[in-house]
């Protein structure tokens, strides 16, 4: 609490801007007494993603700070008290309750309402705004019966509206917009139709360029009329239609305020009062009222530093902005609709994708103007910065769109040619130079750290892969060697500790924590060593398996609940009948739920620890041995049909796949592989999308290397093409020991790849054209891994110290473990849920 | 101030039962127990066998070690590795309630656990 005798600052209106402005005057002086009055009955929370309300999100969790926050900075919180009346001449506020407060400063951040338009039957019964928490609980108490609903507007906030609505299961639902296209004040017409043709994919239905005449129904809405004669029926409606600042109290205390409405401020974010400052969305400077937070945020910090005789001022604010509508990428930048003769565009539209993109470049060619972003926005934050900087456009200007084809592509070095006053975080205000002083003089390297020292990436977060690039690149530049060590225990990255194994004949992990290691190891280390140890002599894991990974432990996939899963091998995915009939015994008799998998081949849950041995020896006495589904290894190679059975193989794809499987099976890697042939062009096996893919060409075959699929899907390149089985496995070969070698820890081949520098023409000329000379070395590295396979499970099954483990209770062998419960579902197994 | 309290002794297996440098689980009157065999310390704990995260009885198959400074000993959940101290029991990377400690012994060859 603030001595008696220090200025009082009065704020009216806890919002998100409200609130933020006591934030940053805290953070820079006590010499300020803060009382808070606030209209609603809760303390500040996140109006920019309300919609997260309806998603699960409680309305505490949205909260900008816990109401202790208040009481523990000392500020005088009065809420669902508004304020009625200022007495400019007694420099005192008037609350609803009868309070009495006198100001010294007062800040006016009483934000805005929803406007609601003049349509006859606005009043009735079901028609609702969108802008407050209760506003959220009245949309979805009446969705609850509600079968069709509309939003009036197309803008940002409406089109959320519309996808919380079908969120709230009201199937039918609607966006009705007065302009021609959606977000008129973002995109551009050809933007909106790709944005339209993505919402109408997720079941909303768009009606543009349509005027609300009147709302229809008896006491209660049951449809929209329009001007054109049209009729929408609807059960309810949701007014996003834009908004209309709070400037009553300023009116009734004789401050300025425009003609539209707002309260006129100047860059200092004084009114006509001087002693009276406004900010959010209330504040009308240089007749433009701010709809988003960030500028209201800056706008708090102007106030904050003009409090205290700093000269900091507004001068208007990037409109800019990047967000996912609904999971689509929406953003918009510069002048996005400036168009002949002032500006020329360039366009590209992917109707196949859903991605439309848009930019727009001076005459002369030199600079960016401004663009739209549908579908794809990953490319906005250059973007942006290229357009508020001036930074002079390469030669090919359509390559910022259409990105690097066919070249070597380095990530992220782009950002390093930003002048130091770019502004990164637009939330925080975080400048290039303030990151990178943040990196060489604060030690920030990584961005936690630097969200600690600057609050960057703290705000909405879309400036953080921007971050990242900026703290490697700034440690290049210093010439640190960004190097990945394993752990605390290791410092060495795991290509280092590779060779330090292998020249010094390391075999177990308590050797290699001995000779290289500090300290007693960990869940990082072990399975880390353990994967080198299988690159180095592939000898059984199930020797060293208290190092091992949870599924390597047990040489099976734990599940939900603590139950395993059974792979077996079926190397491309053929099986025969006798195959199919055995594994159909054995799952039926242990009870275990069965499922085809992506890879090809047949999954077995729901196993007991103890069940593993036993159905491992059925399975082996069929003829199975281990799939390695637990391990970081190969998996499995798919295969088309092939020219064996299908009209268009061009060759035999499935012997293909097979002979490839077996050769590589039980190799450990860095991370596991997946792998697919294709007998022809049309990929049935899809194999680039693999980490190593072959394709049948007229004339032999094409290998690609480096593909993956998951949640960074990236196409396999290729690595040669037209080659005969021979040579295609000695550059497999080549390829997957010196992926072995020289990747780090759980590290995909598709990001070794990225992260290589020379990218896949190294990569070409060391597997390939031999250029480090280590050809000969690797294929006889792998050869020895091949020679050395054995079944782990076989190993298991015939070795009873081994089985042993298998156990749950260690003292009582034969009980299963009692926690352990199944549902049902479609006739078999199911874990309960946790 | 620490009290004491009086522990019965209950042998629970052999030390040779639990693997080097791992653990195994013991149910032990009606309750699941995670014992680990810390080899290379040459020191031996117990603990809880249920993962306070997902309520999952797996933490006996979970891989130990030490961290920072201290060397504190952790084992870690082998399905989402949330870390917790083998002293102490409290959770070191997460959120999680601490899990129960036990006290260990090993003598002759037979394992046991300090019930109280």
């Amino acid at each position: 609490m603030a001595p008696q005798g220090n200025p009082t600052v009065v704020v009216i209106g806890n919002g998100m801007v409200g609130y933020k402005f006591c934030e940053k005057l805290l953070a820079k002086s006590t010499a300020f007494n803060l009382v808070v009055f606030g209209e609603e009955p809760r303390v500040a929370y996140d109006r920019v993603h309300l919609s997260e309300y309806f998603g699960g999100k409680t309305a505490d969790d949205l909260l900008m700070a816990p109401t202790q926050w208040y009481h523990d900075n000392g500020i005088q919180l009065h809420l669902g008290d508004a304020v009625q009346e200022i007495n400019r001449a007694n420099q005192t506020v008037h609350s609803r309750s009868g309070l009495v407060q006198a100001y010294d400063y007062l800040v006016l951040a009483t934000g805005s309402s929803a406007f609601v338009p003049d349509v006859p039957g606005v009043e009735k019964k079901g028609v609702m705004v969108y802008r407050t928490i209760e506003d959220l609980d009245e949309i979805k108490a009446y969705a609850a019966t509600a079968r069709s609903g509309a939003v009036l507007g197309g803008g940002l906030l409406g089109l959320e509206a519309a996808k919380a609505l079908l969120d709230l299961g009201v199937k039918d639902a609607h966006v009705v917009e007065f302009a021609p296209r959606l977000m008129p004040r973002q995109i551009d017409t050809a933007g909106s139709a790709m944005l339209q043709s993505k919402l109408e994919a997720l079941g909303l239905k768009i009606h543009l360029s349509k005027a609300t005449s009147h709302i229809g129904g008896n006491g209660k809405i049951d449809a929209l009329h329009f001007g054109d004669g049209s009729i929408l029926e609807v059960d309810m409606l949701v007014i996003s239609a834009g908004i209309r600042p709070r400037d009553e109290l300023a009116k009734l205390a004789g401050l300025e305020v425009g003609m539209r409405g707002g309260i006129v401020v100047n860059d200092t974010m004084q009114t006509s009062d001087p002693r009276i400052f406004a900010i959010g969305e209330c504040a009308l400077h240089s007749g433009m009222i701010y709809g988003l937070v960030a500028p209201g945020y800056d706008m708090a910090e102007v106030v904050v530093s003009q409090l205290q005789q700093g000269a900091r001022a507004f001068t208007g604010y990037d409109m800019s902005s990047k967000l996912k509508l609904i999971g689509v990428d929406v953003a918009s930048f510069g002048d996005p609709f400036i168009a002949e003769p002032h500006s020329r565009s360039i366009v590209f539209e992917d109707a196949h994708n859903g991605v439309y993109k848009r930019i727009n470049i001076s005459p002369d060619g030199k600079y960016l103007l401004g663009g739209v972003l549908i579908g794809d926005a990953e490319a906005y934050n250059m973007l942006l910065q290229t357009v508020n900087n001036k930074i002079a456009l390469p030669p090919h200007p359509e390559d910022l769109i259409l990105g690097a084809r066919g070249g070597e592509a380095s990530e992220g070095a782009g950002v390093m040619s930003l002048p130091d006053e770019a502004l990164v975080c637009s939330c925080e205000a975080v400048t290039k130079g303030m990151i990178c002083d943040a990196v060489t003089e604060l030690g920030a390297t990584s961005v936690d750290a630097m969200k600690k020292c600057n609050k960057a990436g703290t705000g909405c977060g879309g400036c953080v892969p921007m971050v990242k690039d900026l703290i490697n690149g700034t440690l290049t530049a210093q010439g640190a060697y960004i190097k990945n060590v394993l752990c605390e225990h290791f410092d060495y990255s795991r290509q280092e500790l590779f060779d330090l194994l292998r020249i010094n004949n390391i075999r177990t992990y308590g050797a290699a924590l001995d000779h290289f290691g500090a300290g007693d190891g960990c869940e990082t280390c072990k399975p880390a060593v353990g994967s080198i140890l299988s690159g180095l002599w592939n000898d059984l894991i199930v020797k060293q398996n208290v190092i091992q990974d949870t599924n390597d432990r047990y040489l099976a996939n734990i599940q939900k609940g603590g139950s395993y899963s059974v792979m077996p091998r079926m190397a491309g995915g053929e099986v025969s009948p006798q195959q199919l009939m055995a594994i159909g015994r054995i799952a039926d008799k242990y009870k275990l739920y069965t499922k085809i998998t992506g890879g090809q081949r047949i999954d077995m849950f729901g196993a007991h620890v103890s069940d593993l041995p036993n159905i491992w020896e059925e399975l082996i006495a069929e003829g199975f041995e281990s799939g390695h589904a637990y391990g970081k290894s190969l998996r499995t190679v798919k295969s088309c049909v092939g020219s064996t059975w299908c009209r268009y193989g061009l060759h035999d794809s499935v012997s293909f796949a097979i002979e490839i499987e077996n050769r590589y099976k039980g190799i450990r890697s860095p991370h596991k592989m997946k792998s697919g042939v294709s007998g022809c062009v049309r990929e049935c096996a899809e194999a680039q999308a693999k980490d190593f893919g072959v394709i049948a060409t007229e004339k032999g075959w094409n290998l690609y290397v480096c593909g993956n699929g998951g949640a960074k899907p990236q196409h396999a390149q290729l690595l040669a093409g037209d080659i005969d089985k021979e040579t295609l496995l000695k550059y497999l070969d080549r390829f997957m020991m010196f992926y072995i070698k020289t990747a780090d820890p759980l590290m995909r081949t598709a990001t070794w790849l990225n992260k290589m520098d020379g990218g896949i023409a190294y990569l070409r000329n060391v597997v390939v054209n031999d250029s480090l000379g280590i050809c000969a070395d690797l294929e006889a590295e792998i050869e020895l891994l091949i020679k050395n396979y054995h079944c782990e499970w076989k190993e298991v099954v015939e070795n009873p110290e081994l089985r042993k483990q298998f156990t749950h209770f260690v003292n009582a062998p034969k009980v299963k473990d009692p926690t352990m419960e199944f549902a049902e579902m479609r006739g078999q197994r199911m874990s309960k849920a946790w | 101030m620490e009290t004491a309290v009086a522990v019965t002794w209950l042998p629970v297996c052999q030390a040779t039962d639990i693997p080097a440098d791992g653990g195994a689980c013991a149910l032990v009157e009606g309750e699941q127990v995670a014992i680990f065999n810390f080899a290379r310390r040459g020191e031996w704990y117990a603990t809880q066998n249920l993962c306070p995260h997902k309520q999952q009885m797996i933490l006996a198959r979970g891989m130990i070690g030490s961290t920072g400074e201290a060397c504190e000993p952790k084992v870690a959940c082998p399905f989402h590795k949330r870390t917790f101290s083998l002293l102490t029991g409290e959770c070191l990377n997460g959120d999680e309630c601490a899990i129960q400690t036990y006290p260990v012994k090993v003598d002759n060859n037979t394992v046991y656990i300090g019930w109280a």
